[in-house]
């Protein structure tokens, strides 16, 4: 089906759009852009922001985040359709327009598909829409027979009197449904009354992937489009002195050079030329101050960190660690260490952008469209009204895509430069690695005091890390904490009485952003590995260990169990073969994981089994939740077995997959989900999952060869993956 | 002038020889299914069939696929019925954000094409595709399941 950039909040815009989409083909989506839907039938009604329902009764649901394969794109809108009772297989889904979110005062609210919160920081409102538009159709439906709405109902996008069975069909009354005032308090189901939440519905957007009709970022085509390559300052944060062009003049394809302030760009009427041509632009940078950083240097910066005695900030503190740790009748200390990496999305960063007559149209892969919007406007000085950011599916996001925005800013500089002609703007795999946000680096020491029986009585931790929150939206710090960099620490919900967790922020040239499951893709790893050494010193079974200081967090306590459970936890195991458990929290969900490893006497590491345990409260999509576990198996055993960005004069070593290297097929382990809902709350899927991986996996590694982990990745201690 | 014929279809192209096919295929032919991840065919996103082998076309020269037989994911379904290996994908849900799906089924296709009943180890073997979501479970689940479809339909 051909869809239209077609915008129908703003027709003056239509006719560039209109004519894009003609000469350059268009894009083919099983799912439809912004008010695609609405306008083809002509009578489309809107009911509310979500839901707009045709006469032929076909329900159009609209999704306001992003899809990178999360699969929010379907689960969302399930959660409108369980309450609108409308026939799902009739339900066809398109985007809420961004620049109509600014025109209409964010009806459609927060546009990010960020912190595994789609599901839950919307469910409500998404429900609610979903129960007002019922309440509406059924009101109009029951105006139409003259009787009371309480005598009708709603089921499978019909509405129904009474036991005498008169019918209205949804698009029937659409019309007349939208004309009501909307209700203000709907009552929500109760969850078990669902008919949709919880069963695996197929994903909207897999058909059109398989066919090779999803269009990414990268797949916008545009008429008279030119294409760019860009290059920055190899050095985080230099910027440009000067440039040659004089061995790309009167090249084939190629039309300008532009020299912007930190980077370079080509542009030609295709993207290779202008790749291959920047090659032989030369470019002098002024690297600036930071030349000469290393990894070694940044370590001992770090490590200064531990050991300062001033600019700490406390980010828990319960009874008083000094005294308990000085009593206790045996003490453990230790230092754990975490590396800097990439996101490495398969889709390199990119941007397509025109700007022309005071207005931008642009086509990037976002993890937030308003967020891309401001830059984009800001960028091109233009008020938010004047933007739109059309929307595609994204080749991966991984956090890359939301914060930052560092792509959408230099997009949308080249559109301007090449004012009136639409350029697509992509970096190359080494930019991609090379410019990154990196996932940040940490150092945390460690120490803890047990009483006779083994029982901890005191636990400290210092993190010396990277701010993200201070250094990429540069908000303030709360009491000087950055929540991300203690998480899963500042929260131990252990039973131990005397805790003290501190945090020395050590602020680098290197970039630093959210990466999946950030703060919880490392200190889990710490926490839950030393967790095992406590278990250890004190000559205890780690899960026992577990359940003992869990005894009063029902929640971690009931995932522990039922993770430990599947897997068999105590019985035999074939020679050779060891376990090793973790728990955690994590945006909102409660996770634990348990694997059976063997390590040859090559270090080779072979992973028999991965049974990976999930209480995000409610379960929507239960075949897309599988699939995040499974995903965040791979996500988490590529960076904890080869994971590292070094740094050596100032820049960023690695540079592609040759040597940074991606897990393949080959090395994929078991995995076994464990899906244990215990309702109640909502919490988040993308990114628990990888929270309880690593340690596991270490303390497995520990029980089979008594070798501690205390720094990844896994490559720097001659271990690989099997 | 270099001509190719992709997708059933012939072409003439204007460009240098040692243009990459994938860039001839995405920017002068509009062809958008194969995908660039890192141009250095470590990755597979860009896989294409050259005459019914598996190749990454981000290295390889067009003048490589001069006058030869170039098949994309575009190609794959036959009058308007999908391929086995598309409709194991759909059935088992594989793709997560998809970008690296259309390499990745290209590479199960000439699998299947030479091997009909691949054992887990043949699939381990010709599937080196990265995937950065980790479908990878699911492709080798779809791989048996797309063999057993061909083997039925052949019988």
């Amino acid at each position: 089906m051909k869809t239209r950039f077609a915008r129908k909040f703003e027709p003056a815009r239509r006719k560039f759009l209109k004519q894009s989409a003609a000469i350059g083909g268009g894009l083919s989506v099983g799912f439809n852009f912004p008010g695609a839907l609405a306008q083809k039938a002509g009578a489309a009604v809107e009911i509310n922001a979500w839901v707009v329902i045709r006469p032929d009764d076909a329900i159009i649901i609209r999704y306001a985040r992003s899809e990178m394969g999360q699969g929010s794109m379907t689960s969302a809108p399930m959660l409108v359709a369980e309450e609108l009772e409308c026939d799902w297989r009739r339900v066809k889904i398109e985007y809420a327009s961004a620049n109509a979110n600014v025109k209409r005062k964010r009806a459609w609210g927060d546009m990010a598909a960020v912190g595994s919160r789609t599901i839950r920081n919307s469910q409500e409102y998404l429900r609610r829409a979903g129960a007002t538009a019922r309440e509406m159709l059924i009101a109009a439906a029951a105006q139409q027979w003259g009787v009371p709405a309480s005598e009708c109902s709603a089921s499978n996008s019909f509405i129904t009197h009474g036991a005498g069975g008169r019918r209205l069909s949804f698009g029937k009354v659409a019309d007349a449904a939208a004309k009501l005032e909307p209700p203000k308090d709907v009552k929500l189901k109760d969850p078990k009354n669902w008919k949709l939440i919880g069963k695996s519905v197929k994903r909207i957007d897999i058909p059109d992937t398989v066919m090779g009709k999803q269009r990414f970022g990268i797949d916008v085509q545009l008429p008279g489009m030119l294409y760019a390559a860009i290059a920055q300052c190899p050095v985080f944060g230099g910027k440009l002195k000067s440039i040659d062009t004089a061995k790309v003049e009167g090249r084939r394809g190629i039309v300008k050079v532009l020299p912007m302030e930190s980077f370079v760009a080509v542009v030609a009427d295709n993207w290779w030329r202008a790749k291959e041509a920047l090659r032989d632009v030369h470019i002098e940078w002024d690297v600036g101050a930071n030349g000469n950083v290393s990894s070694a240097s940044l370590m001992e910066f770090y490590r200064g960190g531990l050991d300062a005695q001033t600019d700490i900030a406390t980010a828990r503190k319960d009874g008083d660690f000094d005294q308990a740790f000085a009593s206790a009748a045996k003490k453990i200390e230790a230092e754990y260490y975490t590396p800097y990496l990439a996101h490495s999305c398969l889709e390199p960063m990119g941007c397509t952008a025109i700007v022309k007559d005071g207005n931008v149209d642009v086509w990037t892969s976002t993890q937030n469209a308003e967020a891309s919007l401001a830059n984009a406007a800001a960028t091109a000085g233009v008020p938010l009204e004047n933007v739109e950011v059309h929307r595609v599916q994204l080749g991966g996001g991984f956090g890359r895509r939301g914060g930052a925005q560092d792509f959408v800013r230099q997009g949308v500089a080249i559109a301007k430069a090449m004012e009136g002609t639409p350029v697509k703007m992509l970096w190359t795999r080494e930019e991609d690695t090379q410019h990154d946000f990196y996932r940040p680096a940490s150092l945390i020491r460690l120490k803890a005091g047990l009483d006779a029986s083994g029982s901890p009585l005191a636990w400290y931790s210092r993190v010396s890390a990277t701010s993200i929150i201070a250094t990429l939206p540069r908000l303030p710090l709360k009491d000087g904490v950055d929540p991300q960099a203690v998480a899963s620490l500042n929260d131990l919900p252990h039973a131990i009485p005397n805790v003290r967790i501190e945090y020395a922020q050590r602020n680098t040239h290197v970039p630093v952003g959210f990466w999946r499951t950030v703060g919880h893709s490392q200190n889990p790893f710490v926490r839950e590995s030393f967790m095992d050494e406590l278990a250890s010193a004190a000559g205890k079974d780690p899960y026992e260990y577990r359940r003992t200081l869990l005894a009063k967090s029902p929640k971690d306590l009931g995932v522990l169990e039922a993770t430990a459970k599947a897997a068999g936890w105590g019985q035999p195991l074939p020679a050779g073969v060891f376990r090793g458990i973790a728990q955690t929290e994590a945006y909102g969900s409660y996770t634990s994981a348990v694997a059976e490893v063997s390590v040859d006497k090559n270090g080779e590491v072979r992973i028999h089994r991965l049974v990976l345990g999930l209480d995000p409260g409610y379960v929507v999509n239960p075949d897309n939740v599988v699939a995040q576990m499974q995903g965040s198996s791979v996500f988490m055993l590529t960076a904890m077995f080869w994971g590292e960005i070094t740094i050596k004069e100032g820049r960023a070593e690695q540079s592609n997959f040759h040597d940074y290297r991606m897990m393949r097929l080959r090395e994929m382990p078991k995995v076994e989900v464990v899906l244990a809902p215990s309702g109640g709350f909502w919490g988040g899927v993308g990114e628990p999952g990888q929270a309880s991986i690593a340690p596991a996996v270490c303390n497995a590694i520990f029980a089979a060869t008594g070798k501690r982990i205390r720094a990844l990745p896994l490559k720097n201690h001659g271990l690989t993956l099997a | 002038m270099i001509e190719l014929t992709v997708n059933g279809k012939r072409h003439s192209v204007d460009v240098e020889p040692e243009m990459p096919l994938l860039w001839v295929l995405r920017d002068v032919l509009d062809v958008k299914g194969p995908k660039f991840g890192c141009g250095i065919a470590q990755c597979g996103a860009c896989t294409v069939h050259l005459n019914g082998e598996p190749v990454r076309s981000c290295s390889v020269p067009v003048s490589a696929a001069a006058d030869q037989k170039v098949l994309t994911i575009e190609g794959l379904a036959q009058r308007g019925q999908l391929h086995p290996v598309q409709k194991a994908w759909i059935d088992h849900e594989v793709p997560q954000c998809g970008y690296c799906q259309s390499g990745q089924i290209m590479a199960a296709v000439a699998l299947l094409g030479k091997n009909r009943d691949p054992s887990d180890k043949d699939i381990d073997a010709a599937m080196t595709n990265i995937c950065r979501c980790g479908t990878y479970a699911r492709i080798r689940t779809a791989i048996h399941a797309a063999a057993k479809t061909l083997k039925s339909t052949k019988a």
